[in-house]
């Protein structure tokens, strides 16, 4: 059975998340995972997941619902009083969704939300994330939700701007492989009025809009990352070229003469600044002598210490192995130094810097003092 | 915010402005579309319409918003759609969102909708992803001055399955839509870039919290970058301008990078005489197209006269204490090139001791 760990890398590589979600696809007969993601309670998942719920159900698919959070707005009654109902079980402990019940009953779509919660103990699956890969390998799809504070990657970072704690979690690999993944975004004030807070003429606190809006940030950022995930493996199931510039990628190309710290330095901060990514390459040239293998090595663990993917590569011409790299990679912005040191190559082929920004079309060139 | 036609931008802020009437406060609809979604004609009801205006324009009636009609109503909050959109010849002004500025400018708080591909600065980026140049475009300054930015998110199936059930476009329309923006890979990476975008105008209005009250619309100067504590000693970059139409990519790109590093952003002309006067008609439209266009992005501009023009650049940028030079890639022919007429190559030479940045042109698109 295909199973989550939370080891998993937070970034699979493309080849591996396509295979994941292809095996993962072939054990589900078409059934789809589809998660609503909320930076906060208040921003309206549970709302627009059984709208969708609705509209799917008059447009002629069996939907149920197989659990649904207990405090429940008006609107989101509404909803419920529109759709089938499956109860779920009641123990001593708290209430378990009514697996059973929902398999036997066999509908096309089941909403089970939310997605992070726990089982009381005796059930058949400890975590409510189990219960619904379970749907899903028995081809029935699945709506549900869930919030920041329970992707378990994120937990920490929630805890330190809100102060909430939390057990129920999932892991961030689960939001990478589900089929779809919409997030429900709305202003802070409003979120916040509808988590009860009263709109007055003073406004609400700041600092709680403030933490609001961090959270926010983080949830645009997680969706946009599954979505670019996704977007890579579309690529590579499709056979197209790569796209190219919806994400900032920056490469840092490291010589022994160059001032890579410089390169590296302003590379972390642009990866801060743009939220993307970094990645340094050393082109490995035969000849070296120790001293420089030595001030590479010092440079690699610098750019790995600055959360750069770092990579050797093996080239007699190093300008062609770099923008290849960086055409792979989806590179949008290459840095590189001017060299306080000329080899013969440099005055046969010409200043390799110039070379460089010649050869990489398409991609910006930043060229940094010595 | 959204990433295409029919993600639910128009739908949600309707829905949100309903919401707000029941809770009393006064909305009106100041411009929607009539040949709307069902669904979302539905969302309308209840909530006043202010008539549009009729304007005819080669034997056709063109619906424009009646902004002299909404001021004079003066409600708390207008909704218009669509921020991106070009007025029909006769109107006063050109562009929706200089009505817009009307209303702000009178105190009326505007909701409005746009999608991810009609921000100025991303235009070129739209074109390397796409292969589809946008012609409707907003300054990013309109964009930073908003309140709020909302992500309307939807997949890109769902958004097919609306777009093949007729929901979004006429039959006839579906066709050109799938073969365009709505084709293959496309979508998702809109969406991508919706949600970044998003992200980044949220981080940007972070700081504004720390000084300004809630619900205060802040203005562009008050949400200008560099509000948040920052140790680095602040980046200063400088954009090098000609005639050539890459002039513009190289504007926007400066504009997008200077707005994330909360870099101050400068744009140079320089000519052999300070005088713009003396340069060939064609080339002078260019060079003034470029300067207007930089000024509305909020970039400062300068003509400074010098007969070496990448020593002048140069010389200029350590004057000016700038850290990074923008310049466009010439493409010259070899023969130019060994006779060291490259200008970008030259910059490169010359600014040993400062970064220069050599941007690609976007409108190519590379093949792997």
């Amino acid at each position: 059975m295909f199973t989550m760990r939370l080891s998993e890398l937070p970034r699979p590589s493309p080849e591996r998340l396509l295979k994941q979600v292809q095996a993962e696809e072939s054990k589900r007969w078409g059934a789809k995972l589809k998660i609503f993601l909320g930076y906060a309670p208040g921003v309206g998942k549970s709302y627009r997941m059984l709208d969708e719920a609705r509209r799917r159900h008059e447009r002629g698919e069996d939907v149920v619902v197989g659990a649904v959070q207990g405090q429940q707005s008006e609107d989101v009654q509404a909803l419920l009083r529109k759709l089938e109902l499956i109860p779920q079980l009641q123990t001593p402990e708290g209430q378990a969704t009514d697996l059973d019940a929902i398999l036997r009953r066999a509908p096309q779509v089941c909403v089970i939300d939310p997605l992070a919660a726990q089982n009381p103990p005796g059930s058949r699956h400890a975590h409510r994330w189990q219960d619904v890969q379970e749907l899903l390998h028995n081809g029935i799809s699945v709506l549900s939700s869930v919030n920041l504070l329970h992707v378990e990657e994120y937990k920490e970072k929630v805890q330190a701007i809100t102060g909430k704690n939390t057990t129920e979690t999932i892991p961030k690999s689960f939001l990478l492989a589900a089929d779809d993944i919409v997030i429900v975004d709305v202003p802070p004030d409003l979120c916040l009025w509808r988590q009860g807070e009263k709109l007055t003429s003073t406004g609400i606190s700041n600092s709680q809009e403030r933490q609001l809006s961090e959270l926010r940030e983080l949830a645009l950022l997680l969706t946009a990352e599954v979505v670019d995930a996704q977007l890579e493996s579309y690529v590579h199931a499709h056979g197209i070229e790569p796209v190219f510039g919806t994400h900032e990628r920056f490469l840092v190309c490291m010589t022994p003469h160059s001032n890579a710290p410089a390169m590296i330095e302003s590379g972390e901060r642009n990866k801060e600044r743009f939220q993307g990514d970094l990645y340094a390459v050393y082109v490995c040239e035969p000849g070296r002598s120790k001293r420089e293998r030595v001030t590479i090595r010092r440079y690699f663990d610098a750019a790995k210490k600055a959360g750069a993917s770092t990579e050797v590569l093996e080239s007699n011409d190093p300008i062609s192995a770099i923008v290849e790299f960086a055409r792979e990679k989806r590179i949008t912005q290459i840095f590189i130094g001017h060299s306080a040191h000329n080899t013969w190559r440099d005055r046969v082929f010409g200043d390799p810097v110039l070379r460089l920004i010649r050869a990489a079309e398409g991609i910006d060139v930043r060229v940094f003092p010595h | 915010m959204g990433y295409a036609a029919g993600v639910g931008k128009t739908f949600q802020m309707l829905a949100d402005g309903g919401a707000a009437a029941q809770r009393g406060v006064d909305v009106v609809i100041a411009y929607f579309q009539p040949h709307a979604r069902p669904d979302t004609i539905e969302q309308s009801q209840g909530l006043e319409i202010v008539p549009h205006r009729k304007i005819e324009y080669r034997d056709k009636t063109f619906e424009e918003m009646d902004t002299g009609a909404v001021l004079e109503r003066k409600p708390s909050v207008a909704l218009v759609d669509e921020l991106a959109h070009t007025n029909i010849p006769g109107s006063e002004r050109t562009k929706r969102w200089e009505d817009v500025q009307l209303l702000l400018d009178a105190g009326i708080e505007v909701w409005t909708t746009m999608n991810v591909q009609h921000i100025e600065s991303l235009n070129d980026q739209i074109w390397q992803i796409t292969g589809i140049q946008v012609r409707e475009t907003v300054p990013d300054g309109i964009v930073r001055q908003a309140a709020e930015i909302v992500a309307v998110d939807v997949t890109p199936d769902a958004l097919l399955n609306r777009l093949k059930r007729g929901a979004v476009y006429k039959p006839e329309m579906v066709e050109k839509a799938l073969n365009g923006f709505f084709k293959g890979s496309n979508l998702g990476a809109l969406r991508e870039l919706t949600l970044r975008q998003a992200a980044h105008e949220v981080d940007l209005r972070q700081s504004a919290y720390d000084e300004t009250r809630a619900f205060q619309v802040p203005r562009i100067s008050e949400v200008r970058p560099g509000g948040v504590a920052d140790n680095q000693p602040k980046e200063r970059i400088l954009i090098h301008i000609t005639a050539d139409p890459s002039t513009a990519m190289l504007i926007r790109r400066g504009r997008r990078v200077a707005d994330y590093l909360h870099a101050d952003c400068i744009a140079l002309f320089v000519h052999r005489t300070a005088q713009l006067s003396e340069l060939p008609a064609q080339e002078r439209a260019a060079v003034e197209r470029h300067l207007r266009f930089a000024r509305s992005l909020q970039i400062g501009t300068q003509v400074v006269g010098g007969t070496d023009v990448s020593k002048t650049v140069v010389e200029f940028a350590r004057r000016n204490e700038v850290t990074q030079i923008f310049v466009a890639h010439s493409e010259l022919p070899l023969l130019d090139r060994l006779r060291g007429r490259n200008f970008t190559e030259n910059i490169v030479r010359q600014a040993q001791d400062l970064q220069v940045t050599v941007v690609a042109d976007r409108s190519r698109r590379q093949v792997s």
